[in-house]
């Protein structure tokens, strides 16, 4: 059966282009290509790996900036507070000098009215004296002769009269 | 698309009805047809390459002879033989070398002289070769040209890429361990593609393709040889151990050698196997096309009606036909390839740990671990 016998120039040929193919797609053709997709494989599974850690990358900034704002608003308030803190010293400071000032200025104008006062008593007690000297002597001048005896009773009686106005007043 | 199927039948159907009719026209009606020198000239080797017959006129393609007969060397093209001998060359018709070139020796006996003519087969080869290589390095090339790591790749490097990367990682990573696949693999691929590439040329009724190159037992027999050599030199000490030595009762191989001896003949069944399978199917699915185109011709003396009703079913059949060939192109080229990866593969096997080696290597473990 002619089909099944291998024909020998045939198997020659054969042999021949196939070692021919298999040296040129052997040197140039099929490493090339598999290198270049092991090498795009490779790089694929890089990119995978690096997007990975960029995310966990991401993940833990996210988490980072989750704490710093959590920081910045405890600063935040704590400040605040401080500063309500420090207003509310200084207005209590204010109010404690302005009462303290207050105060003293009362006593001072206490004082004063006090000395006010005791002067114009002695004035008025002497302006008194001698009024009721003038009244008196221009009553009992015709009558007194003696006037520097009769300045002392009068002084004396006058004296007696405001002690008891004053003790009057003071009550 | 849906468009396109609902014409095939109508204009299939005419064809059918008007093949007939030009037959009878034009045939003498009483000629017979030879469908056995036909098929086998279809599926067979020829000196020059037949393309088609227009009218009385046959168109083929010559082709070089190349032979080395007892005058020594001739070199001439095909067609010349068709008006007679050629330095006492012929082609010999009958008898043992049958559509041959011979020559007369001394004593009047046909003998077949040294003969490396570029046959329609070997043509095709190397055509489809062509092709191959320019697939492949067209391929290869676009990856030189661009980086790898910027685009994807385009035209005909994203047609093969899908391919080689299926083969290399499916198949010879699969079946060669790791650290010996990437040398065996430009051979493997090489002959899945040759293979590919000439089944589907096998198909192609007209001129660059239809050699029956993969459907000849020559081709199956130089692939299915390499991939004998080369599981037979690159093999390592393991799988020899198997084949004289393996791992049976005594009794299977101590007196009569019965399990090594089916090893050995293994050797040379698994290539056998390889060889036989490829050829055998390729050729079985030409033949049977061919066939199927025969029915039109042989009910030409039916009558139109017999004639057109079995054209119709012929042609329907021989679609179907070469539907299956192209998928039995691509099986027996992915079969060839993995069963020369998995025989490539078992060549290289490591040893397996057994019990008195397990042994071994706990005491190695233990000894190096005192010694640490």
């Amino acid at each position: 059966m002619s089909l099944l016998m291998p024909d020998s120039g045939l198997l020659f040929w054969m042999l021949v282009i196939f070692i021919v193919v298999l040296a040129v797609l052997a040197k140039w053709g099929f490493p090339v290509i598999t290198s270049m997709v092991d090498k795009r494989r490779k790089y694929i599974d890089e990119s995978l790996q690096l997007a990975r850690k960029a995310d966990e990358k991401m993940a833990g900034m996210m988490k980072e900036q989750a704490r710093i704002i959590g920081e910045a608003r405890e600063e935040q308030n704590r400040i605040l507070k401080e500063a309500a803190e420090a207003r509310n010293n200084i207005i209590r400071q204010a109010q404690e000098q302005a009462r303290d000032e207050a105060s003293k200025i009362l006593a001072e104008a206490r004082t004063q009215i006090e000395a006010e006062k005791e002067s114009a008593l002695s004035q008025i007690r002497s302006q008194v004296a001698l009024l009721s000297v003038n009244v008196a002597e221009k009553v009992i001048r015709k009558t007194l002769s003696e006037d520097k005896e009769q300045k002392e009773l009068i002084e004396k009686m006058v004296d007696e009269s405001l002690k008891i106005d004053t003790s009057t007043v003071k009550n | 698309m849906k468009r396109t199927v609902r014409y095939i039948i109508p204009v299939l159907t005419l064809l059918m009805l008007w093949a007939p009719a030009f037959a009878d026209g034009s045939g003498d009606g009483g000629k017979d047809i030879d469908i056995k020198s036909m098929l086998f000239g279809h599926i067979g080797d020829s000196y020059g390459w037949h393309v088609t017959k227009i009218g009385d006129k046959e168109i083929t393609i010559p082709l070089p002879v190349i032979v080395k007969s007892s005058t020594g060397w001739h070199c001439f093209l095909s067609s010349r033989l068709e008006e007679g001998p050629v330095d006492g060359l012929y082609v010999a018709e009958g008898g043992k070398y049958d559509g041959k070139i011979v020559e007369k020796d001394a004593a009047g006996n046909e003998v077949r002289p040294l003969d490396i003519s570029i046959t329609k087969n070997v043509a095709g080869l190397m055509i489809n070769s062509i092709i191959v290589v320019l697939l492949i390095l067209g391929c290869s090339r676009w990856y030189r040209k661009h980086d790898v790591l910027k685009e994807a790749p385009t035209g005909v490097a994203a047609v093969i890429e899908p391919v080689v990367t299926f083969i290399n990682d499916d198949v010879i990573k699969g079946s060669i361990p790791e650290e010996h696949s990437a040398k065996y693999a430009p051979y493997l691929l090489t002959a899945f593609f040759f293979i590919l590439v000439n089944n589907l040329m096998g198909i192609v009724p007209v001129f660059p393709g239809g050699a029956n190159t993969t459907g000849n037992i020559a081709v199956t027999l130089t692939l299915a040889l390499l991939t004998f050599l080369i599981v037979n030199i690159f093999a390592n000490r393991h799988y020899w151990k198997d084949i004289f030595w393996p791992d049976v009762p005594w009794w299977l191989k101590a007196p009569v050698p019965l399990i090594p001896l089916t090893e050995l003949l293994g050797i040379f069944t698994k290539p056998f196997a390889l060889m036989i399978r490829l050829f055998a199917n390729i050729m079985a699915g030409h033949a049977v096309i061919l066939s199927f185109v025969s029915i039109i011709f042989l009910t030409v003396k039916m009558g139109p009606a017999v004639n057109g009703t079995m054209s119709f079913v012929a042609v329907l059949f021989g679609i179907f036909m070469d539907f299956l060939e192209l998928l039995v192109a691509f099986i027996q080229a992915y079969v060839f390839t993995m069963l020369s990866a998995v025989f490539i593969g078992l060549a290289h096997v490591k040893t397996e740990p057994k019990d008195t080696g397990q042994h071994d290597a706990d005491d190695e473990n233990r000894e190096t671990g005192i010694i640490l």
